[in-house]
């Protein structure tokens, strides 16, 4: 079923919920209430199934045997991409690399076309808001290069500022790594307009997915980025398993990522001639389970309807808000106009630490800390925030949990 | 709400309690011995990552004795409260009864045997021991040790450690 089929069908939550079998029973005692899917998604019971059904019934690598098994495993493997093709309409499942997840999706784009492409005094620009993993990646090639790492800034609200954009794209910009959506602050980068300008002056455009594809529906053609990585594990898959994907005439040029099984047509100790497309940059047995578990994932989203999705978490998105605003106390950090379903806050006197283990205590779970962007916390001028982050499954009931919760914490610390 | 259990149907408030005691809180909220000591020959900073909280211990050693210690920084309850009632308990003790103290208080919040550290020879340090069941915890507790362990390993030329 597509999702625009769905979009007439009224979004069932409690139904949805009923699909993921760890809020069917206590956790630690308790029902639970996860408030954490920035950091990662529950499974629903498809994707375990689609995991069981290859270990028991499936096992085999792919690829390498002519058995049975090899072959059935291979189908499978090579559907779940095509699945992904289809989720964000690449133009060919060549364009659809398996990877570890967005961070290993990054660094093969630093260490292979970075590698061949930045150079010494060029640019790599990316923005205020990026994850460490859209960081470090082109520090590390930027040091080896000797070019120059530059970064866009970002307003009070926690949003991209285009102007300063336009300003810092320039001649020797060899590349731009932005994340479509900010894990600390929720705020929705213009991603459209930003590959556009960058295009216009003739350089090519990373997006980092991680927190985008579980939230919206992505068309990388309509988008036109040259590069797009995201996590299984952030949209209801498993974990150690992700995708970059990367236009065929860009992957074309590239060096390979790593040497070894699968990513070579033939190999004597003279030379070596490396593997067509896809296959090039997937070197070594890959996570065929894992690849197998999110082609189950991508099927359960597609059925709900990613519109589906995204309108009950902008409500949830839109009632947590006013909550939480109402309250004397806290701050909340990110007030971008566009945001996806994270709520990012402190509490006065109380240090987010301490939040997270009262409700910890009364089985809420949210994550505190610095969320892997630090960069982020020193432009506000704090060391940590309490984050709320709202999945396909959370409610209403949920956001109040959060107040009662934070209700405790007030009582410990009063 | 009844005594003890939460709206959620578990003993709760309780269970914090032991974590966050009221001299805890107290501390917290009051540090002690807040402040730089600004000719401190034995100084230097702890950093815990994941929370993002740092602090600096200065320490004044004379004669290989704690004359004066101190420190400032950020941080959550637990690591505040710990700093400051660890500076409280070094005051006038020697070097080597300060390192002591060290292995003693990493004893008291991470001991899971059936025989943990004496809590009564703890003294007043003993409202820790509740961070035993917090595991995540513990390197909120023990940075403010950690550091100042760091600084009395220093030799006195390279104070500075910025
Ligand atoms: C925006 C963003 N980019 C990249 C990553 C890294 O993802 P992974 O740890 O799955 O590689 C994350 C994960 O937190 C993220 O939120």
């Amino acid at each position: 079923m597509t999702a625009a089929a769905n979009k007439n069908i009224p979004y069932d939550v409690e139904k949805a919920r009923r699909d993921f079998p760890i809020f069917c029973e206590p956790v630690n005692g308790k029902q639970l209430i996860y408030l954490d899917n920035a950091a990662t998604t529950q499974k629903p019971q498809v994707v375990l199934d689609a995991l069981m059904h290859f270990y028991t019934r499936e096992c085999a690598n792919i690829h390498r045997g002519v058995h049975y098994l090899s072959e059935r495993a291979t189908e499978s493997y090579e559907t779940s991409r095509a699945k992904i093709t289809r989720l964000i309409n690449a133009a060919s499942p060549n364009e659809i690399i398996f990877v570890r997840g967005s961070t290993e999706a990054i660094n093969l784009v630093a260490q292979t076309y970075g590698k061949m492409f930045v150079g010494s005094g060029d640019e790599v620009l990316i923005s205020a808001m990026e994850h460490h993993s859209n960081i470090v990646p082109w520090q590390i090639l930027c040091e080896e290069k000797g070019a120059r790492l530059r970064v866009t800034p970002m307003n009070d609200a926690g949003e991209f500022v285009f102007e300063q954009y336009e300003r810092m794209l320039g001649p020797r910009t060899r590349l731009v790594a932005i994340t479509g959506v900010s894990n600390a602050l929720g705020t929705v980068n213009p991603v459209s307009e930003i590959i556009k300008l960058a295009h216009d002056r003739g350089v090519p455009v990373l997006v980092d997915g991680a927190q985008m594809i579980q939230h919206m529906p992505v068309d990388v053609r309509a988008l036109d980025c040259d590069f797009f990585a995201f996590s299984g594990h952030k949209m209801y898959g498993p974990t150690g398993i992700g995708v970059l994907y990367a236009k065929e005439r860009l992957l074309e040029k590239m060096p390979p990522y790593q040497g070894g099984g699968d990513m070579i047509t033939s190999v004597t100790f003279e030379k070596t001639i490396y593997n067509k497309l896809p296959y090039k940059f997937e070197a070594g047995t890959p996570n065929v389970a894992g690849a197998i578990g999110l082609g189950a994932a991508v099927d359960y989203l597609q059925s709900v309807g990613l519109e589906n999705i995204s309108a009950h978490e902008q409500e949830l998105l839109a009632c947590g808000t006013l909550a939480l605003q109402a309250l004397d106390d806290v701050r909340i950090i990110g007030t971008a106009k566009e945001k996806t379903s994270v709520i990012s806050f402190v509490l006065e006197g109380v240090h987010p630490h301490d939040i997270g283990t009262i409700l910890d205590k009364h089985g809420i779970a949210i994550r505190t800390g610095h969320h892997c962007a630090q960069p982020v916390m020193e432009f506000y001028g704090i060391p940590a925030t309490a984050r709320a982050s709202l999945g396909m499954y959370n409610t209403k009931e949920d956001i109040e949990a959060l107040l009662w919760g934070l209700r405790k914490v007030r009582e410990v610390f009063r | 709400m009844g005594p003890q259990k939460g709206k959620r149907g578990v003993p709760l408030m309780s269970d914090l309690r032991d974590l966050y005691q009221e001299v805890i809180l107290d501390h917290h909220k009051k540090p002690r011995n807040f402040h730089k000591i600004e000719h401190a020959n034995r100084r230097a900073e702890g950093y815990n990552p994941l929370c993002g909280d740092k602090l600096s211990v200065y320490i004044q050693l004379e004669n290989g004795i704690v004359k004066d210690i101190s420190f400032v920084g950020t941080g959550c309850a637990i690591s505040t409260a710990s700093a400051s009632m660890m500076t409280e308990s070094l005051k006038g003790k020697s070097e080597s009864e300060a390192k002591e103290a060290f292995e003693k208080f990493h004893q008291l919040v991470t001991n899971h045997s059936d025989s943990p550290p004496d809590a009564a020879a703890m003294g007043k340090l003993a409202v820790f021991s509740g961070v035993r069941e917090y595991p995540v915890r513990v390197k909120c507790a023990t940075l403010a040790w950690h550091t100042m362990r760091a600084a009395l390993d220093q030799s006195q030329g390279a104070v500075a450690t910025e």
